[in-house]
């Protein structure tokens, strides 16, 4: 349990003068819940842009399952096992949730356009396969009775709900979620926090960026906190949640 | 499934056969120009088909689809004429033709993986135009294209000794040059129909299909975005070429004068009139967009003798009048397109509360 997923050493990202991440070290273990908290703009989804790919940083890297992870090709990070979620829901809006969740499937699947022409039996194979992995993710997010109705008609908890489906039909090690639980009530938090530990408990290791506190101390096995695009404190929430520089952070000195 | 939703019952097929092979003997009745007519309403129909891998599909806005069909064109009419006294047989240069086009639809997506719409409009436009002007000014200092001239006296498509220009006799039946090329191009027009049917509903179609709504996403979840899209413009270019060789045979004449920047806004306005995305609307924005202007330029001139014993309107201005008219109001009253795939129409009606 304590083998070390992914390492982050010195990251650090500006934007102009703003440094918005500050040599940020830490390290993720397989199988645990990550929690990643900070105030606004202290730098979280940036860290999350920079492992996924999105952006480069400007100084230190990543290093995933004992690899160096290539700093600029997000399809790429994808293809090593890290997924993610995005704090602004990024769904295919005008496919189906169903469609979604196959594109997901994209990257561990290889049919190409022969295949797609000739339609031999392995792409058919693959192809059914793709759709059965998919409906059956759709049911581990318990959104299967939407599954044809287009994205961007769904609810906005089911909306959360299909992005994780869709990153986790890339067979992630890593699923990084941004923000799962914003704008939901606590009905709708208490189902997510409990999707997650099952996420968790099915062997995918969680990286979870969240506002609400309570939901991160209540889930995560280790915490983060970044303030102004440091790393404050790397421990266990009972820790952290003491920790005076911590509190100073959130309520300000 | 895929045979339910692919094919339509047999009857339907039947039909549908039925009046195509008839077709071109039916506007025999009307003269052979009406057969070159209908010719080239199903070169356009190919011609869109392709060009909707790139831009129904794929989402790219390629305003220079010309360029690709000029390629196509041009290795034909080098190859198999006098110009350089080459009779290559159409086993090869139709595949170098494709190959050619398709080489020149990476060449132009390369440098452009990086922009989207507008700005991608832009670039591929000056492309076409690029190809253009090569065509116009390769006759010196070595004439390679014979410049604005053109290159004549192109072979036609043949096979063996089955030659598709003149009249030739089969099963009793006296098959005129166009009504052979007619043949031949409903061939080739059903081949580019499964291919896009087959690859809007695959892999790769669905990775397009992210591309086209959330760029980042997609390669969030893995699509190597890049290769995806210049797969799109490679494939959507062979298509081009492929229809650029049969032009170049069938006219038996090329000159740069045939792939200016109109020609390629017609292909996709028959792409984005029919119905972006959507096959059965793609062929029928190019046979209308093909077809009503013929209609209009035969039929006008009589219409306004007839009514008013003179020539009010100079035929040929009015036809692109009526024709743009007919493009505005297409797209005020229809902006799905004629015949939007149901999935499109839904997503329309839906942004419009």
């Amino acid at each position: 349990m304590s083998e070390v997923l992914l390492e982050a050493k010195a990251v650090a990202k500006h934007f102009g003068g703003v440094k918005a991440l500050r040599d940020v070290s830490l390290s993720i273990r397989r199988g645990e819940i990550y929690g990643l908290i900070g105030p606004n703009g202290a730098g979280k989804t940036t860290f999350f842009n920079c492992m996924t790919g999105l952006y480069v940083p400007d100084g230190g890297g990543f290093s995933f399952s004992g690899t160096p992870l290539v700093a600029d090709a997000p399809h790429q990070a994808a293809e090593r096992g890290i997924a993610r979620t995005f704090q602004n829901i990024r769904l295919f809006g005008n496919m189906t949730a169903l469609e979604n969740v196959m594109v997901g499937r994209h990257v561990r699947t290889k049919a190409g356009v022969l295949g797609a022409m000739f339609q031999n039996a392995a792409t058919r194979a693959e192809e059914a396969a793709i759709r059965q992995r998919a409906i059956d993710l759709l049911h581990y997010v318990r959104i299967e009775d939407r599954a044809d109705d287009l994205a961007k008609n769904l609810s906005y908890g089911d909306q959360r709900r299909l992005e994780i489906a869709r990153a986790l039909a890339t067979e992630p090690q890593l699923l990084c979620l941004d923000e799962p639980a914003a704008g939901m009530n606590a009905t709708e938090t208490a189902e997510l926090r409990e999707l997650i530990d099952g996420i968790r408990r099915d062997g995918t290791t969680v990286l979870l960026i969240e506002h609400d506190v309570k939901l991160v101390m209540g889930l995560c096995d280790r915490v983060a906190v970044l303030d102004y695009g440091a790393l404050v404190i790397e421990d266990v929430p009972a820790v952290v949640q003491k920790d005076q520089r911590v509190i100073e952070a959130y309520l300000g000195a | 499934m895929k045979n339910g939703q692919f094919f339509r019952p047999t009857v339907s097929i039947g039909l549908l056969a039925t009046v195509l092979v008839a077709l071109p003997f039916v506007a025999a009745l009307g003269g052979q120009a009406w057969v070159r007519i209908l010719d080239f309403a199903i070169l356009y129909a190919f011609l869109a088909l392709g060009l909707n891998i790139v831009v129904g599909l794929a989402g790219l806005l390629d305003l220079g689809y010309i360029a690709f069909y000029a390629v196509g064109a041009y290795t034909w009419a080098l190859l198999a004429s006098p110009h350089f006294g080459l009779h290559w047989p159409i086993w090869a240069i139709l595949p170098l033709g494709a190959g050619l086009a398709c080489f020149a639809g990476v060449l132009l997506g390369s440098p452009t993986l990086k922009l989207r719409g507008d700005y991608l409009a832009i670039v591929t436009l000056g492309f076409g135009e690029i190809v253009r002007i090569f065509m116009n000014n390769l006759n010196a200092p070595i004439n390679i294209t014979n410049g604005p001239q053109g290159i004549t006296l192109i072979d036609p498509v043949s096979f063996g000794a089955f030659k598709f220009s003149g009249t030739t006799q089969i099963f009793g039946l006296s098959l005129s040059g166009p009504q052979k090329y007619y043949f031949l191009l409903v061939a080739l027009a059903i081949l580019v129909i499964i291919v896009n049917l087959r690859l809007q509903n695959s892999r790769i179609g669905r990775a397009w299909q992210a591309i086209r709504e959330d760029e980042i996403a997609a390669k969030a979840v893995g699509i190597n975005t890049r290769n995806l899209k210049l797969l799109a413009f490679a494939m959507g270019a062979s298509f081009g070429g492929i229809a650029g060789g049969i032009f170049s045979a069938m006219q038996g004449f090329v000159s740069p004068e045939s792939f200016s920047l109109i020609e390629s806004i017609m292909i996709l306005a028959m792409v984005v009139l029919g119905g972006m995305g959507h096959i059965p609307g793609v062929i029928l924005g190019a046979v209308l967009l093909t077809v009503l202007p013929e209609v209009l330029r035969y039929g006008v001139g009589p219409l306004q003798m007839a009514l008013f014993g003179k020539m009010l309107v100079d035929p040929e201005s009015l036809r692109m009048l009526v024709f743009g008219l007919a493009l505005v109001l297409v797209m005020r009253f229809k902006p799905a397109g004629l015949w939007p795939s149901p999935e499109r129409k839904r997503e329309l009606q839906e942004a419009a509360p």
